[in-house]
């Protein structure tokens, strides 16, 4: 039996009539670079709200390192090694990415509920705050307020933020939405640098970007699978093309 | 992209910056603690101030740091008002133990309704806080045989603060018993939201799903700062009563309520400093105004309320220096004026 970092069992989300979710059954092996594409609306952010625990499937199982965590919130699944960014930035305006790294640090490693030591006196954890924005290029503005920082700047924070959960798997809705050319070589040399041992599912509308980064690709079409192959399948499959490409002939 | 070699250094001292106290705090407890001879016919005065200080310190606590409005806060200021005051009543009269049995009271009753209140909108929020506190003050009205009812819980006889200091008819024992609390209170308030938990706090108050996405459970750091915050009130509530020597049933009124949240509304919240400027600017305009005007002083409270938060509290912070700065530039002006007509 392969190892497999997360799986699914035939996961169903309905939404009034609309079923979002529909038996969706995936497969990450650990360590996978697995991309997850579909045009708009093909239920790709509802499965992952159902991965994370934002959301409750209404039917199938989640298995995360051969763990049932379908019923656990989303901080225990964060406990157990499943980090996520967001499609829409999801930051803490009012505090510094430095703030927002350290906070992740020492929440991974249980001092959150720490009331007394002051924050920073622990020098490990500092220091690999700094480390994880060094990797970003966010250790100049580490001490601005996250919302003042420029768009480009926030969307590596987000991604900065999810590292410092030092995650076993690491779901990415949409990196890349909205930054600028130069800026995604940016995102996309950081995944490339992640430990292999991550496992990562990418959730991506920039084609040159999953097809550069995705060993194994799932497309989606109406919050059901369409398809799943290796990468130089799927860009040779004419139903792919025809479906989600759009350039079927 | 690799990390300047003083950056962590400089991020050690980032995250933990404002854990010190600054010089200028400093000053401002000492010039406190000058008053009991600069100003002694002033002290009952000032040990209202200090006690409001704490209550509107409480308050902070949850509004600035994490975000929970509350019509009721004054809730907690009550329990340990009575606490403290039965307490005294029945023969334990050391100011200490009191105010201990005064906190522990109140964060008692704060973390069972502090249950209610993790859920819901802003005005749910509002609504729960303002019921439960509706509810205490009717269920001490009607409990007379323990708190007195409306004629007050009469009785309470304090003994000498830590054995060595009589509560005095000047207020001399009163405003540093209230003062040294507060500053011991303070300090520790300081110490909690410059934490690891602090910071949590603040990331819940700034967005609770991604606080939720770094593994933060949320709803238990609300407890806790809930919990602490009524424990902090009633504390304050503990100090009026035994300062008082008696507790009335308006300890647990409306009014009260409403009070703290103008103080800290007026000093700003989420700083720990708001309440203790916003509860000197207070009671020193009601105590000026109600000299002026003894029944409309309240307009113009309400005038520098609607003022403070239609402007906001950055914009005129930020703007009295340069008001300052205009009117020097222009005082200087008119001083250059006549020299400049000068041959």
């Amino acid at each position: 039996m392969t190892d497999f970092a997360l799986r699914t069992t035939a996961l169903v989300r309905r939404f009034g009539g609309l079923v979002a979710t529909d038996r969706v059954s995936l497969e990450v092996a650990r360590g996978a670079r697995h991309a997850i594409i579909g045009p708009n609306g093909a239920g790709k952010t509802t499965l992952v709200n159902l991965l994370t625990g934002v959301l409750k499937p209404d039917e199938g199982r989640i298995l995360l390192a051969g763990e049932d965590v379908t019923d656990l919130p989303a901080p225990a699944r964060v406990r157990r090694g499943l980090a996520r960014t967001f499609q829409i930035n999801q930051l803490f305006p009012a505090l510094t990415p430095l703030e927002t790294v350290a906070l992740a640090v020492s929440e991974r490693e249980g001092h959150g509920g720490d009331w007394f030591r002051a924050a920073g006196s622990r020098a490990a954890e500092v220091d690999e705050a700094v480390e994880i924005l060094g990797r970003f290029g966010l250790v100049s503005v580490m001490n601005e307020r996250t919302a003042v920082l420029p768009y480009g700047k926030q969307r590596l924070l987000e991604i900065a933020a999810a590292i410092a959960c030092r995650p076993r798997v690491l779901l990415l809705d949409e990196p890349a939405a909205g930054v600028p050319e130069e800026e995604r070589r940016d995102i996309l040399a950081i995944l490339a640098a992640l430990p292999a041992d991550v496992t990562i599912v990418l959730i991506e509308h920039d084609m040159d970007l999953v097809f550069s980064f995705a060993e194994r690709i799932t497309v989606m079409v109406d919050g059901a699978i369409f398809t799943e192959g290796t990468a130089a399948e799927i860009a040779r499959d004419p139903g792919v093309r025809a479906v989600y490409l759009g350039e079927g002939d | 992209m690799t990390a300047p070699a003083s950056a962590p250094l400089s991020a050690r001292s980032a995250l933990s910056r404002g854990a010190v106290p600054p010089l200028l705090e400093w000053a401002a407890w000492a010039a406190a603690v000058a008053c009991v001879f600069v100003l002694p016919s002033k002290l009952l005065l000032l040990n209202e101030i200090a006690i409001l200080a704490l209550f509107a310190l409480s308050l902070d606590l949850i509004l600035g740091y994490a975000g929970i409005v509350s019509l009721g806060h004054g809730a907690f200021f009550g329990v340990g008002a009575y606490a403290a005051g039965l307490l005294a009543k029945h023969g334990f009269g050391d100011p200490v133990t009191g105010l201990f049995a005064a906190a522990g009271a109140a964060a008692l009753v704060g973390f069972v309704t502090s249950f209610l209140v993790l859920r819901g909108s802003d005005l749910t929020k509002l609504m729960v806080t303002l019921g439960v506190a509706m509810m205490l003050f009717e269920a001490a009205n009607r409990l007379d045989w323990i708190t007195g009812g409306a004629d007050g819980l009469q009785g309470v006889v304090m003994k000498p603060v830590l054995g060595l200091w009589d509560f005095d008819l000047f207020g001399r024992t009163a405003y540093l018993y209230s003062l040294g609390t507060l500053f011991i209170l303070f300090m520790l308030a300081r110490r909690i939201v410059h934490s690891p938990f602090g910071l949590s706090l603040r990331a819940v108050k700034g967005n609770a799903l991604r606080a939720g996405a770094l593994g933060i459970v949320p709803g238990r750091r609300l407890v806790a700062i809930y919990t602490l915050s009524a424990a902090y009130a009633g504390v304050a509530g503990g100090l009026t009563a035994q300062t008082t020597q008696f507790v009335s049933l308006d300890v647990l009124d409306f009014t009260r309520s409403a009070d703290v949240l103008l103080v800290l509304v007026i000093g700003g919240a989420g700083n720990l400093y708001g309440g203790l400027v916003g509860a000197g600017i207070f009671r020193l305009m009601q105590t000026w105004l109600s000299g002026i005007t003894p029944q409309y002083w309240q307009f113009w409270i309400g005038l520098l309320l609607v003022v403070i938060v239609l402007v906001g509290h950055e914009r005129l912070t930020r703007g009295l220096p340069r008001l300052a700065a205009a009117a020097l530039r222009r005082l200087r002006g008119k001083a250059d004026a006549p020299g400049s007509t000068r041959p």
